[in-house]
């Protein structure tokens, strides 16, 4: 099956095209924070709960908080039922997410702490794991965390021998490459970075280049949702 | 967690005066909202907001061997996650007894009113039949998830198809439903009993009740929980209540 047509792709967008976006702060009302995210078919929901006493207390840092990021799908959310509960990829991700969180949250401000992310993948359609660190950095906005910034992210790859922006389903199963990237915006250091496939050095500089841009514009979108929140409130 | 002695004594001090923290009558149901099809992946899907307290119920299936004393039914199973996502109550790991009390009660009143044709889900006589999940997620907990949950599951079963296409078996068809089970809850506090229980009402509640409801006013399932007891009286009066406000739930659902 040919992934690219007349320079288009199976969903009809451009090479460095990013799917329908969109972001909702603060839908759920017993979290502290929490984020709703559509990303073409990707539904994620996203919660934070804390700075609270960290526990089991084994866990507690006398420097900093712990940021503790679950990653978690949905029974329904893929093709054939997943059984619940955490597997081997969704500990990983959860693993990378905290990792990436926690570089921009000011952890010294809440020492012997812990911040839970819940991040739930209700719906998917390749790229949740960007999705849902996109969602979690709005909820933890949401939330009043203080960070140096919001990260972002979004992944890029190469299908059919050309470096794609924002892979979807049948892009990411029979693709040649997927490259999800998480940045902090502002100075755009990285703050997760996986790959898999097959690109020579001339495609990951592409590709990451590609990733950048995607991140940016989601950035913005992350912006607008959280300011759109508080806004409403003002005017309430 | 418990509850605070303060907020206690508050919704005692309510109780006493005929009120709940809402405003609500005790027999008075909060305004619910249903959303169908809102997951792809999933053969069927629905979102239930009681108030604050938000659920989605997700439909998959798949093909599996019958249980030997039922060769030419389809099976269901019923699994509802209490995520941290919605309470910071909650806790990720093996379902807790709480949990797993949340699923069967949600599961008997689909089993018991027949809801589910499962004598329409054999696809070959003692080797092969239908297996239909039904999985919840809790989003937002603010009270009542016996019912969230009841209501979500029933929605996403009417919004389901067989997935005959994608396991080769012809053309997607429709799930093979009878009438939905309403399921109705009550809990107990300092004397009173309410109808769909905000949070702050489950929490301080000594007893609980859970009746689910035919269409033609009878009872098909039911759960008493918690360490607190109900008079015969109680209970009776309970089924009433139900009886009426599972008439305006029904037209909710079927709308």
């Amino acid at each position: 099956m040919e992934l690219i047509k007349d320079g288009k792709r199976l969903d009809g967008r451009a090479p460095d095209e990013l799917r329908p976006i969109k972001i909702e702060a603060g839908p759920l009302s017993r979290a502290d924070g929490s984020c709703y995210l559509e990303w073409g078919g990707n539904k994620v929901m996203a919660a934070v709960y804390g700075p609270k006493e960290a526990v089991p207390r084994h866990i507690q840092d006398s420097s900093k908080a712990v940021i503790n990021a679950k990653y978690n799908m949905a029974a329904f959310s893929v093709d054939d039922r997943k059984r619940p509960g955490p597997d081997r990829r969704s500990r990983e991700i959860s693993k990378i997410a905290s990792e990436a969180l926690e570089n921009v949250i000011l952890t010294e401000m809440f020492p012997r702490a812990m911040i839970d992310v819940c991040i739930e993948v209700l719906d998917a359609e390749a790229g949740t794991r960007c999705a849902g660190i996109t969602a979690a950095a709005v909820a933890l906005a949401d939330a009043g965390i203080p960070m140096r910034d919001i990260p972002v992210a979004c992944a890029a790859g190469k299908v059919d021998g050309v470096v794609v922006l924002d892979l979807v389903g049948e892009e990411d199963k029979k693709g040649d490459a997927d490259l999800p990237v998480a940045i902090a915006p502002r100075n755009e250091d990285i703050l997760l970075l996986q790959m898999d496939g097959h690109m020579t050095p001339a495609e990951f500089d592409e590709a990451l280049e590609l990733a950048l841009k995607g991140c940016r514009e989601i950035s913005e979108l992350q912006k607008e949702a959280l300011l759109k929140k508080y806004k409403t409130t003002e005017g309430e | 967690m418990g509850i605070s002695c303060v907020k206690r004594d508050y919704l005692y001090r309510l109780a006493k005066e005929g009120k709940r923290p809402d405003g609500r009558a005790f027999d008075e149901y909060r305004p619910i909202e249903i959303e169908r099809g809102i997951i792809n992946m999933a053969e069927g899907s629905a979102k239930v907001k009681i108030g604050n307290t938000t659920v989605i119920a997700g439909i998959k299936m798949g093909i599996g061997e019958p249980y030997p004393d039922t060769p030419e039914q389809g099976a269901m199973s019923t699994a509802a996650e209490l995520i941290p996502l919605a309470s910071p109550d909650f806790e990720s790991g093996p379902p807790r007894a709480d949990a797993i009390e949340l699923s069967r009660v949600v599961d008997r009143g689909i089993r018991e009113s027949g809801f589910i044709q499962l004598d329409k889900l054999c696809i070959e006589p003692g080797e092969k039949v239908w297996i239909v999940f039904i999985d919840i997620h809790i989003l937002d907990y603010d009270g009542n998830l016996f019912d969230a949950c009841s209501l979500a599951a029933s929605a996403a079963l009417m919004n389901a198809k067989i997935p005959n296409e994608r396991f080769e078996l012809g053309e997607d068809a429709p799930m093979p439903l009878d009438d939905p089970p309403i399921s109705c809850t009550f809990v107990k506090y300092n004397g009173v009993i309410v109808v769909d229980p905000l949070l702050d009402e489950d929490e301080v509640a000594e007893a609980r009740y859970t009746v689910a409801i035919d269409k033609n006013g009878d009872i098909r399932a039911m759960q008493k929980g918690l360490s607190g007891s109900f008079t015969v009286e109680e209970i009776k009066n309970s089924i009433n209540n139900a009886r009426v406000i599972s008439k305006s739930i029904r037209k909710l659902l079927e709308g």
